[in-house]
């Protein structure tokens, strides 16, 4: 039960997007063609995941007991990005075919704020090892559905007769917040048991 | 980013960090300019650590670029940035326990903000260390000021009032309770509307120079005709396009 609420969570209620502000930048980077949004949610939800798996260790095996609190940004980017490197040369190794699919946006989540902003939420919210793996892969597939839909709604706006000066970037950050909007009528789900 | 190496000059250098504004020009830094601004203050906050961080990194990047193997240099800026990072993290908490806890997750995500490690990689890995201060002070402000302007919009139409250091600086205040500017959907509508405003101040800008020239070299022309060039939309791309090689 407590991984379905963390899963609900992730992806609808604290979505990373809309209510979290993580990870924008890519959302608005990557979000002009629906083809770059899945291969770059698939590298999100994969490192995300991952780093959820590897930094709770780090954390409590390791900066904890040693007495290391504070080298934890310090220690969780690095951690990160090495990583990052790894899996990118792994997947180059092990599977020309999704490298060639998400080769190009796995460096990119080096210096994506909802990796790290993930691994460090799951610190600060005292989450067991099992419920950190599951967040950030929760966080991932939220981060994903957001930036797939948004995809969606500027391919339509691109063809539309808008304002001059609302083109662009000043429209698509208009109808971000719509679907905030929209995403907070999730606000009330799961109330009490989650929080 | 168009900096001339040339003839850059400690002031010119400023001029043009601060001109570049981040959030709205570059697009970079996003997150925490959309997640603190529910206040004027909080947006200051931020732009300081930023500004202090930014201004750090970049000086002893600077003054280490000769040094830095060219191939590890980005996890090298990476440990710098974070060193100052939690040294920001650190003496926050310490003496603004208040602004640490609203501010929370961002400060030590200022690592991944990609102005720092833009600026590291774009100015500070090819210029002294003064030019590189330069740039940082004049970005930083850059952001802080974008920052507290979103704070600033978000705070007056949400709670009627502008505080800054615990003084209402309207005084009794406006009638004014737009909840939803201060929930998430508001940061995007401001952000936006502000950027809409910008890019039409340039275009009316734009517009105005180039009827300008055309009215001293060719008397008079149909030159408001055409529309202006794609100025809003350009930018965007390009923003997006910088983001994507960070």
């Amino acid at each position: 039960m407590e991984f379905i609420a963390i899963l609900i969570g992730g992806i609808l209620i604290n979505n990373y997007i809309f209510s979290r502000f993580l990870g924008l930048c890519p959302f608005f980077g990557v979000s002009n063609k629906l083809e770059t949004v899945y291969g770059m949610g698939a590298a999100v939800v994969f490192v995300m995941t991952l780093a959820s798996a590897i930094t709770w260790p780090l954390q409590h095996l390791l900066l904890e007991p040693l007495g290391l609190g504070y080298l934890q940004t310090v220690a969780f980017i690095l951690v990160i990005a090495a990583l990052v490197q790894t899996v990118e040369m792994v997947i180059q190794r092990v599977s020309p075919p999704l490298y060639a699919a998400l080769g190009i946006y796995l460096p990119l989540l080096t210096t994506n704020c909802a990796v790290l902003g993930a691994a460090l939420l799951n610190i600060t919210q005292d989450y067991s090892f099992m419920a950190s793996v599951v967040n950030g892969f929760a966080c991932g597939l939220g981060w994903t559905l957001a930036t797939v839909l948004f995809a969606g709604v500027r391919e339509r706006i691109e063809g539309l007769h808008i304002p001059e000066a609302m083109r662009g970037m000043p429209i698509a950050f208009v109808a971000a917040g719509l679907m905030a909007l929209a995403f907070m009528g999730f606000q009330g789900l799961f109330r009490g048991i989650l929080f | 980013m168009n900096e001339s190496t040339s003839n850059a000059t400690f002031v010119g250098v400023l001029r043009d960090g601060l001109r570049q504004a981040p959030p709205f020009r570059l697009l970079l830094g996003l997150c925490p300019a959309l997640a603190v601004t529910t206040a004027m203050e909080n947006g200051f906050w931020m732009g300081m650590a930023v500004i202090f961080v930014l201004a750090c990194s970049e000086l002893l990047i600077s003054l280490l670029r000769k040094v830095i193997p060219d191939r590890v240099r980005i996890p090298v800026y990476i440990v710098i940035v974070a060193t100052f990072v939690t040294v920001v993290d650190m003496v926050m908490k310490a003496y603004l326990p208040e602004m640490h806890a609203i501010l929370g997750i961002f400060i030590p995500l200022i690592v991944v903000n990609c102005v720092i490690l833009g600026r590291a990689e774009a100015f500070a890995s090819k210029h002294g260390p003064l030019l590189s201060v330069a740039d940082a002070v004049g970005v930083g402000a850059g952001f802080t000021v974008s920052l507290m302007a979103i704070g600033g919009v978000r705070e007056l139409l949400g709670t009627g009032n502008l505080k800054l250091f615990g003084f209402a600086l309207l005084g009794p205040g406006l009638p004014l309770e737009i909840v939803v500017m201060l929930l998430p959907a508001g940061a995007f509508f401001v952000i936006g509307f502000l950027m809409a405003g910008l890019a039409w101040m340039q275009n009316r800008q734009q517009e105005r120079a180039r009827r300008a020239q055309v009215g001293a070299f060719a008397g008079a022309g149909g030159a408001g005709a055409a529309g202006g060039p794609g100025g809003p939309g350009a930018t965007g791309g390009a923003g997006g396009g910088e983001e994507a090689a960070v």
